[in-house]
């Protein structure tokens, strides 16, 4: 139930950061993600990052799609193991 | 200029290729009914034009995933009435402004001279009780575990930065107990759940352990572009072809094994769980969040006393069987009549994200 | 530099004693200048032959002022391309003021400047105009309604009930840019975006696409309520389907991002500097190869088609990533920023 959209880091003051995405910048908090750091890519809901974008997940489910899009998987769960 | 992580989501051939492999698995086998949990799935899925698509095998039905749709009248009405009282400047998300209460909504209440304010974030509530000290700004506090921690985070703000004309009417709610609710329930036929991606971010893939146990049923976390919807339905098929019921996470790129302990904690040390009333679903058991002692200085239930006694549910509306899955909207004497975008009676019409808004919009 | 009193605008300045004379001498007649406004008689008398296109245009946008724009410039090209839409070429303009007690006169000099500058580049003259002062709280700052005369070159018509089975959608430029540059500006939103209005007169873009092709059925600029509205409106007036493609359709990175955060879809945000063209098929790609020359057309596509009315029923649809079809409906009502 929510609008999160992934944006990325491009400065930190404390706990406030400035999120880019598509050109356009906003402050967020980063009160709900300590974590995070310059450059991460992040997920913002209502102002605050909520979740790190994890790039090597994000590749293996891309190339997920590709098999399954292709047709060259009989069972998908096959694919897991 | 792509957007990151979200056009890339999008790629056309792709999208048509997931769509045709999960075809391929539903074709000639038995009809499916699959729950989709979240209201922002259920407008992804209205938009994306996912339901035409899929063939007669799987059957989608939209469940409470929706705050705005499962607040009750009262509620709505408590808020609106704190809206009117002199002084009080009412911040809220824009999601609620149209929402229809018993005897009107925030816009008209607007229209009658409060003074509403649509924000988009928490903080910026919080930064307009900074900017105006003889003024009382109360916050609608509508929203799921994704949304709960932010308000969570603006009250710990206002505190510090020792301002006292801030305040939160609490109607926040938590959805596993929802799920165990809408599983106990004798009428519901459902065969697995699309469970909400953002909320699962919050609270980790184990918070729907019981769901999947206790009831045998699958439940794929999924993230909202029509790629991971199409691939979560696929996941979903091959876990109930298979007769497997667990727990897996298709937005795996966000929704950590723990969930995101920081935000699960922020909010725990603001909110109680307390007993809930959701439309359409009655009162559930330790499904809502009220603010902590510590913080009933902030809090709007206890500081402005209203009378709401007049709050009734909508005569005709069945916005409580389109919630639960048992009726669609064309069930609904009143839907594109009586109650429509422009004169909404229930809030799954008024809701961006309510099941009666999306099948107006999108599938008429 | 402004020689009214104070820096304000009394109720007096409505008046229509000393106090308006001055405002008209030093705001609007120093600006607006033209031989025809300045006889200052009741009325503008001009000739013309031919058939007339007029229209009028209330504006009462806010903020006043935004990224690519002014009230003033937005007053000027909105009564302008709706001239154009007909296929007019517009010529005379009027416009009439209503201004809140205590609005600042530097405000209004900037506004009316903008207006002249709006005017010039239109090829336009502004000849007739009225003011009038309310008290405080009885205007958000300043309204302004203008009202168009045009005339429209002889064979020329455009409709909206003119899209016929077969023909093809055109758009001139990405989609949602003035709603969304406004939506950044409002308050509590905190964007910080390069993004501007696309508020442009296109009179020019509208004469080079006639000559381009005799088969334009309808031209609309998709403002208030977007495209969605606009291609219903068409639907409706001429008893079509129509089908767009969403693959197709042209957007700014920023305006995508923007949606994507507030949960608004690009298609019911306002354009001010946008058209929609109905054209016959086989002319489609030469218009849209004509109007890429023109500045205000530098990005046009073919985004979709018109087909049969079905069942009696005149919806526009647009075709998804998947591949099937939804309906797309006007916009219902203000444009709210969500978090659901």
């Amino acid at each position: 139930m929510c609008l999160a959209v992934p944006a990325k880091i491009i400065e930190i003051e404390n706990q406030l950061v400035t999120v880019e995405v598509g050109g356009l910048t906003r402050r967020a908090s980063i009160v709900l993600l300590p974590d995070a750091s310059l450059g991460d890519y992040v997920l913002i809901h209502a102002g605050f990052a909520i979740s790190k974008i994890d790039e090597k997940e994000a590749l293996e489910t891309l190339h997920l799609f590709e098999q399954l899009s292709d047709g060259d998987s009989d069972n998908f769960s096959d694919l897991q193991d | 200029m792509s957007l990151p992580f979200l056009d890339v989501f999008r790629n056309g051939p792709q999208v048509r290729g997931l769509l045709a492999e999960l075809t391929m698995r539903l074709e000639g086998g038995t009809t499916r009914r699959i729950m989709e949990v979240c209201g922002t799935h259920t407008m992804a899925i209205s938009r994306q034009g996912i339901r035409q698509a899929l063939p007669p095998e799987l059957v989608l039905i939209s469940g409470p995933g929706c705050p705005v749709c499962v607040t009750s009248n009262a509620d709505i009405d408590r808020f609106i009435e704190i809206s009117m009282l002199p002084g009080v400047i009412a911040a809220t998300f824009g999601d609620m402004l149209r929402v229809p209460g018993t005897r009107m909504g925030l816009a008209q209440a607007r229209g009658q001279g409060a003074r509403v304010q649509i924000v988009y974030s928490t903080l910026d509530a919080v930064e307009l009780a900074r900017n105006n000290p003889d003024k009382e700004v109360v916050f609608f506090g509508v929203g799921f575990e994704t949304t709960a921690p932010t308000v969570a985070a603006a009250l710990l703000e206002a505190r510090a930065a020792g301002l006292t004309n801030f305040y939160v009417l609490s109607v926040h709610k938590v959805v596993p107990p929802a799920l165990e609710a809408l599983c106990a329930a004798p009428k519901l036929a459902v065969d697995a759940f699309l469970c909400p991606g953002h909320v699962s971010a919050i609270i980790g893939p184990d918070a729907y352990l019981p769901v999947a146990e206790k009831y045998d049923m699958p439940c794929v976390i999924a993230g909202f572009e029509p790629v991971d919807i199409l691939q979560s339905l696929i996941m979903i098929t091959d876990q109930l072809n298979g007769e497997r019921s667990v727990v897996e996470t298709q937005y795996s790129r966000v929704v950590r094994p723990d969930g995101n302990p920081a935000a699960r904690a922020l909010m725990e040390s603001v909110f109680d769980p307390c007993d809930a009333e959701w439309r359409g679903l009655g009162v559930i058991p330790g499904s809502g969040l009220s603010l902590k002692k510590e913080f009933s200085d902030q809090d709007a239930g206890n500081k402005f006393d209203v009378d709401v006694s007049y709050s009734r549910e909508p005569k005709g509306c069945i916005c409580g069987a389109i919630l639960t899955g048992v009726k669609i909207p064309t069930d609904c004497g009143l839907f594109k009549t009586a109650c429509n975008p422009g004169h909404p009676v229930g809030p799954c019409m008024v809701s961006s994200e309510g099941t009666c808004a999306a099948y107006y919009q999108y599938e008429i | 530099m402004s020689p009214v009193d104070n820096n304000r605008i009394q109720l007096g300045h409505g008046s229509g004693g000393k106090l308006t004379q001055e405002l008209i001498e030093s705001v609007f007649a120093s600006r607006l200048n033209n031989p025809i406004l300045a006889r200052m008689d009741d009325a503008a008398i001009v000739e013309l032959q031919g058939r007339l296109a007029i229209t009028v245009d209330c504006h009462v946008v806010s903020p006043l002022f935004f990224p690519g724009g002014d009230i003033g410039r937005l007053s000027v090209t909105g009564t302008v391309n709706d001239l154009a839409m007909v296929g007019a070429t517009a010529l005379y303009l009027t416009a009439g003021f209503i201004i809140e007690e205590g609005f600042s006169v530097l405000d209004l000099e900037r506004i009316i400047d903008s207006m002249s500058e709006a005017a010039m580049e239109a090829g336009i003259q502004i000849v007739a105009g009225d003011t009038k002062v309310v008290e405080k709280g009885a205007a958000d700052g300043i309204f302004i309604t203008t009202s168009g005369v045009g005339l429209i070159p002889a064979g020329i018509h455009i409709s909206g009930s003119g899209a016929r089975p077969g023909d093809a959608v055109i758009v001139s430029g990405s989609i949602g840019d003035h709603g969304v540059a406004i939506l950044c500006q409002r308050e509590g939103m905190n964007f910080e975006t390069s993004l501007r209005s696309d508020c442009a007169p296109l009179g020019k873009l509208v004469r080079e696409m006639l000559d381009a092709s005799p088969r334009i059925r309808s031209l609309r600029d998709p403002t208030r309520g977007g495209l969605a509205t606009t291609l219903n409106e068409i639907a409706s007036a001429s008893g079509v389907t129509i089908e767009i493609d969403e693959e197709k359709i042209p957007t700014k990175a920023e305006v995508r991002a923007a949606c994507e955060l507030t949960g608004l879809d690009p298609l019911v945000m306002a354009n001010e500097g946008k058209l929609l063209a109905i054209v016959a098929v086989q002319d489609a790609e030469r218009l849209v190869d004509t109007m890429r020359k023109n500045i205000h057309g530098k990005d046009a596509a073919i985004v979709g088609s018109v087909g049969h009315a079905e069942d009696g029923k005149t919806r526009v649809y647009i075709r998804t990533l998947l591949g099937s079809r939804r309906v797309l409906s006007m916009a219902t009502g203000e444009q709210l920023p969500r978090i659901c």
